[in-house]
């Protein structure tokens, strides 16, 4: 598409905006955590790497990133199942009610967390118990679902019927057509699901908040704890630019899936 | 016959047990714990409390609602949150259509990855730091934002609900981008070409053909950024200073007095239903 001297202005200038906007506030986190200072003043008057160390041999920091990773594994394990035969019913098959279950699932990413949050932690606590990590697996794995289910059923519609009846036609049973077959078909949505689901409950806070128990941290609930604590300041801006840092592993992953895609 | 063969004929045959047998694990998880605490969330709303112990006493009351709508101070923080979320969601449709204009059929198809792996970045930075990021831009007098424009004789506007207003914008613009751009991508040339062999200049391509074919994605884009500024309310801790939100009500009042805080937690759900029904026709919920 052509367009005018004023409007190529336009759209650059809103870009240059747009970037701006989102990677000033990330770099002053990188930068601030090699600040000498223990409190915060910009700008910095002096660096030092020993807070990274310090980091590194915290043991609320360990505690907290293993279980990130342990509740962050299982929702995903649970989305990536639950989410792809959802997406299988929905989008291969016609029956009454389709349309409210598929309404059904956009809720819980529709609805505020906080609700979400609330609502868990009144059954957990006030009906079936107490607050363990497993209420924080259910809770995470609810909008996981959702994650997976979108992506999935995104691919599924794009991908047409006929070479699963192809399949079919040449003597193929259905579970033998998935797993030849839609399987490897679908599995860069997989991957991506899988990973924007692990992604999102890595980070999850606010339903967390309501369905952790009592000491089980989770990493953002760790910083959040810490946030407000003058002498964790430093580490609290080491481990932030840490996960600035990290979140580069999976962008560069799905780049890599998308390349794949596109070379084939 | 084996068991194993006898069920697969069977589920060959009868395409309602492929789909039970497809649906029943999600939807027991979607409506039993999902739905199933929400409306145990709504039962509770409607019970009363025990105001020495703060235990739920199972009675029947209306009274939780009564003092949610008749009190001035709720009705505020509802509009105020309505304020925000809205804010929120122009500004980053703002921002985020020309964006995604740009990346989706300006720029070369080979940076296209790039420029979507930039935007996406900062959606796996975590939310508390980018949260943080902005405490730190904020900060009244020695903030980044200070230091930038006092040379030029402004000051921060420090804590606030301006700061949680750039605060949320920021955290919810690439679910605004996302799906815009996956909307202008699957625009196929032709439409553009049709209408500019009409005659229509590229203003008008943009804002009468471009626009309201990709109208579907940006719904999709504002229901996330609506329905996630409406329910946060830990950005308002970090950024807010001594302004609130609806979800600092259902917070604050969730230890203390559950069902109260389960008649405020119901008014964003009432909301979003609204949204939710009044956008379902523009076919945006295909395209989240």
């Amino acid at each position: 598409m052509r367009l005018s001297l004023p409007a190529r202005v336009f759209l650059w200038t809103i870009m240059g905006f747009g970037f701006a906007f989102i990677y000033v506030p990330l770099t002053l986190v990188v930068i601030n955590s090699f600040n000498k200072n223990t409190s915060f003043a910009w700008p910095p008057t002096g660096f030092t790497t020993s807070w990274w160390s310090k980091a590194v041999s915290n043991e609320g920091v360990r505690d907290a990133i293993t279980r990130s990773f342990t509740v962050a594994l299982a929702a995903t394990a649970i989305a990536l199942v639950l989410g792809t035969l959802a997406a299988a019913a929905i989008a291969r098959y016609k029956f009454f009610g389709r349309e409210a279950i598929s309404l059904l699932f956009v809720l819980p990413i529709a609805l505020p967390g906080i609700v979400t949050g609330i609502a868990l932690n009144n059954v957990f606590t006030n009906f079936l118990g107490e607050l363990t990590i497993f209420t924080i697996i259910v809770g995470h794995a609810t909008f996981c679902i959702v994650v997976v289910f979108n992506n999935v059923a995104a691919r599924y519609r794009r991908l047409g019927i006929t070479l699963e009846e192809a399949s079919m036609d040449l003597g193929a049973n259905r579970f033998t057509t998935f797993r030849l077959v839609t399987f490897p078909l679908l599995r860069n949505a997989l991957v991506a699901g899988g990973l924007l689901a692990f992604g999102l409950s890595f980070d999850e806070i606010i339903v967390t908040t309501f369905t952790a128990g009592a000491g089980q941290n989770t990493l953002p609930i760790w910083i959040f704890q810490n946030l407000f604590r003058p002498n964790q300041a430093p580490i609290v801006n080491v481990v932030a630019a840490a996960l600035i840092l990290f979140s580069i592993l999976p962008i560069y992953l799905s780049q890599r899936l998308t390349q794949e895609k596109s070379t084939k | 016959m084996s068991v194993i063969q006898q069920t697969r004929r069977y589920m060959h045959r009868n395409i309602g047990a492929r789909i039970s047998a497809l649906l029943a694990l999600p939807l027991f998880w979607l409506v039993v714990i999902y739905i199933g605490s929400l409306a145990a969330l709504f039962i509770t709303s409607i019970w009363k409390i025990d105001t020495f112990t703060s235990k739920v006493v199972r009675e029947f009351t209306l009274q939780n609602f009564i003092d949610v709508f008749s009190d001035r101070a709720y009705f505020n923080v509802t509009i105020r949150t309505l304020f925000v979320a809205i804010c929120v969601t122009l500004i980053c449709a703002i921002i985020a259509i020309p964006m995604a204009f740009f990346m989706a059929r300006i720029a070369k198809p080979k940076s296209r990855p790039v420029l979507i792996a930039l935007v996406i970045t900062p959606l796996w930075a975590s939310y508390l730091v980018k949260i943080y990021a902005w405490r730190t831009m904020f900060y009244p007098e020695k903030g980044f934002i200070n230091w930038l424009i006092e040379p030029l004789g402004g000051s921060s506007p420090g804590f606030g609900m301006v700061a949680v207003i750039i605060g949320l914008t920021y955290l919810w613009l690439p679910y605004m981008v996302l799906p815009i751009y996956a909307g202008m991508e699957k625009l196929p040339d032709s439409v553009i070409d049709a209408s500019a062999d009409l005659g229509a200049k590229s203003g008008r391509t943009f804002f009468d053909v471009i626009l309201p074919i990709t109208w579907p994605s940006i719904i999709a884009g504002s229901i996330f950024t609506f329905s996630l500024s409406m329910g946060d309310y830990i950005t308002v801790q970090i950024l807010g200073g001594t302004f609130q939100m609806l979800g600092n009500v259902v917070y604050q009042n969730f230890s203390l007095n559950l069902p109260f805080a389960s008649a405020v937690a119901l008014i964003p759900v009432l909301i979003m239903m609204v949204y939710l029904t009044s956008v379902r026709k523009t076919g945006a919920l295909d395209n989240l």
